[in-house]
């Protein structure tokens, strides 16, 4: 397949940490406006894969091409962020210092240099946009709240707006809904859902329910390559997947 | 816009911060100058000078908060920049004696007299100019802050590593201005001033002019410190202060960011220095030992890390301490002293401004919001 017309290309990315292959030749291609659902066993290299597409990891050989020309092996973090590539972690990191707001406003895309940001002021569109965030995210009442008193879930949501705020043309979510209760798991599913269309999205879970309520393209990953990729029903009637992840 | 960046920095406590100033800027030299000495109103020269001393050392100590407290980098070296700016001062002081000296050379300091030197070295070319003066006072703690930075910071040196390089640097500069051949004096340093801008450093009037001027250092200094911090940049500080990978994949590059508060710390430390050297009338290299630094770092941790005025009201109130204790239980200071350490941090980790918090925070009153995590909730102007 050509990378043309590819969002995200990944192909014969291994990455070594002291001899063990966290990554082994893994190839992967997302096209505008898909959402994913990666699945596989503990230290099949979910979250490696997160790093080396986000910079926070080199890998050792191997392409990765964002919008089919931008190699991202060469980049910073901050400069693959700025290309348009969200990440939000398994734990969720929201600035607790600082208010509901201006989380918001520090993720909102908008240039990133010191100067313009000392300078900063918000204009009506930002605030607008903030104002529509909160309330996608339901957070419109907390506003004024500190981070850092927030309940776990309330976070997770606050970093999925602040994703949603960076407007990021490809979202990497790692295991969004661990630690959330039903009620919480299943709003996720649907503003996770919400959001595929405008963004592409990559989301990696455990929680199976979550991955059927997604109802999207599944690829199943295990010791460092992809080991399966179709329906979550197509994949889960797949032998070989079942030997090696979900028959445990 | 410059106006707007001033006014978003103005809350309650800089409106009281800048008020106290303004009154002692105000009130000192009328009880100085105007009030007669046999008043119980009136203030001596000497102690004029020694409140200008302790409020260099707040200039300092605001510095040193703007990185500690709000991008948590604990600099164990900061007294160096203070230093450089004290010798930038004290060049133009030096320049200033003029024939006057021991030796009656007019060029020549009596040091580079008495080392048998024949010209000026280069680096001394410029400083009988108060304004090139002026502008080393910044650019030299400036170029080497911002050079230090760009390497460590690039480097992703934090935590424990960047303090010990800190402490490093400020050693390195206290063995290197010790010698003789670096042309600063060596050991004793640069002292014996005789005028500054053609008035007499020794008169009333200068000392309270420069009492003066140091007031509207710090003040000016608050206000820029705290239009950073109410700025976007600054709550991006705060937020790389805890959680600076997650800055980074938001797409903010922050060294950059971490590179421009360092650097206006490490100028504003210099201004500090440039001012306390004529009030004390000497600069010598003791003043790059790293005991200096880290009494300022103590004097933040008294006064409340992560608060501005903190670091104020700590240099002032240590400073008061160690003038007290130095005369009248020498002996006991530096045990004093780190009692007081391990006291604050057992007991206060919030410094002084941080425990005046929780007792305001009792009363049905509504309080600022502190920039440290787990302070208590905020009511934020933000939306």
């Amino acid at each position: 397949m050509s990378a043309e017309s590819t969002l995200l290309y990944l192909d014969g990315v291994s990455v070594s940490f002291d001899g063990f292959k966290a990554l082994n030749s893994l190839s992967l291609v997302m096209m505008p406006g898909e959402m994913r659902a990666i699945i596989g066993p503990n230290g099949a290299g979910k979250t490696t894969m997160m790093d080396v597409i986000t910079g926070k990891t080199r890998p050792d050989t191997g392409t990765i091409l964002f919008e089919g020309d931008t190699d991202l092996t060469r980049l910073r973090e901050a400069a693959i962020a700025n290309l348009g590539i969200g990440r939000k972690f398994q734990r969720p990191t929201v600035f607790e210092p600082h208010t509901v707001w201006d989380n918001l406003e520090l993720a909102l895309k908008a240039p990133r240099r010191p100067l313009k940001t000392l300078t900063y002021a918000i204009s009506r569109d930002d605030r607008s946009r903030i104002e529509e965030i909160l309330d996608i995210t339901r957070l419109s009442a907390l506003r004024n709240r500190q981070a850092g008193s927030l309940s776990h879930g309330q976070k997770q949501w606050l970093e999925i707006g602040m994703l949603l705020a960076q407007d990021p043309k490809l979202l990497l979510v790692d295991e969004p809904v661990a630690g959330m209760t039903d009620a919480e798991t299943e709003q996720t599913a649907e503003l996770l859902c919400s959001i595929a269309g405008k963004h592409s999205v990559i989301v990696v879970e455990h929680d199976m329910s979550f991955v059927r309520a997604l109802g999207v393209k599944v690829t199943v990953l295990a010791e460092g390559s992809v080991l399966a990729e179709g329906s979550l029903d197509a994949v889960s009637s797949n032998q070989q997947v079942i030997d090696t992840y979900l028959g445990r | 816009m410059l106006l707007r960046f001033f006014l978003m920095g103005l809350d309650r406590k800089a409106g009281i911060v800048l008020t106290i100033l303004a009154i002692l800027a105000v009130a000192v030299p009328v009880m100085t100058l105007w009030v007669p000495a046999d008043s119980p109103f009136h203030l001596s020269v000497f102690t004029v000078s020694l409140l200008g001393k302790y409020l260099c050392f707040a200039l300092l100590a605001l510095a040193l908060d703007l990185v500690w407290g709000y991008c948590g980098i604990l600099s164990l070296g900061h007294a160096a920049f203070f230093a450089l700016g004290g010798y930038a001062m004290g060049m133009y002081l030096m320049r200033q004696i003029g024939p006057r000296g021991v030796y009656g050379n007019p060029v020549l300091p009596d040091f580079m007299v008495f080392l048998n030197w024949k010209e000026l070295p280069w680096y001394w070319l410029g400083f009988d100019q108060f304004w090139f003066a002026a502008i080393m006072v910044l650019v030299v703690p400036g170029a080497l802050a911002f050079a230090f930075g760009w390497f460590a910071f690039r480097s992703r040196v934090t935590g424990v590593y960047l303090s010990i390089i800190t402490q490093a640097l400020t050693f390195a500069l206290l063995l290197a201005f010790f010698r003789n051949d670096m042309g600063f004096g060596g050991n004793n340093g640069l002292t014996d001033f005789k005028d500054i801008l053609g008035y007499d450093i020794q008169a009333d009037t200068t000392r309270v002019a420069l009492f003066v001027a140091t007031v509207a250092a710090l003040a000016l200094s608050y206000m820029i410190a705290s239009g950073v911090i109410a700025s976007k940049l600054g709550k991006v500080l705060v937020a790389l202060r805890d959680a600076e990978s997650r800055v980074r994949f938001m797409g903010y590059d922050t060294e950059s960011y971490k590179l421009f508060a360092w650097t206006l710390s490490a100028c504003m430390a210099g201004v500090a220095g440039a001012l306390y050297v004529p009030q004390v009338g000497i600069i010598n290299p003791s003043e790059f030992a790293p005991a200096s630094s880290i009494e300022a770092v103590i004097w933040v941790a008294v006064g409340g890390r992560g608060t501005l005025a903190g670091g104020i009201l700590g240099a002032v109130l240590v400073n008061m301490g160690k003038s007290y204790f130095t005369g009248a239980l020498p002996e006991l200071w530096l045990f004093a002293l780190g009692g007081l350490f391990v006291a604050v941090t057992l007991f206060l980790p919030k410094g002084l401004l941080g425990l005046w918090g929780q007792l305001t925070a009792k009363l049905p009153r509504r309080n600022k919001p502190s920039a440290l995590p787990n302070a208590h909730p905020a009511d934020q102007k933000g939306a």
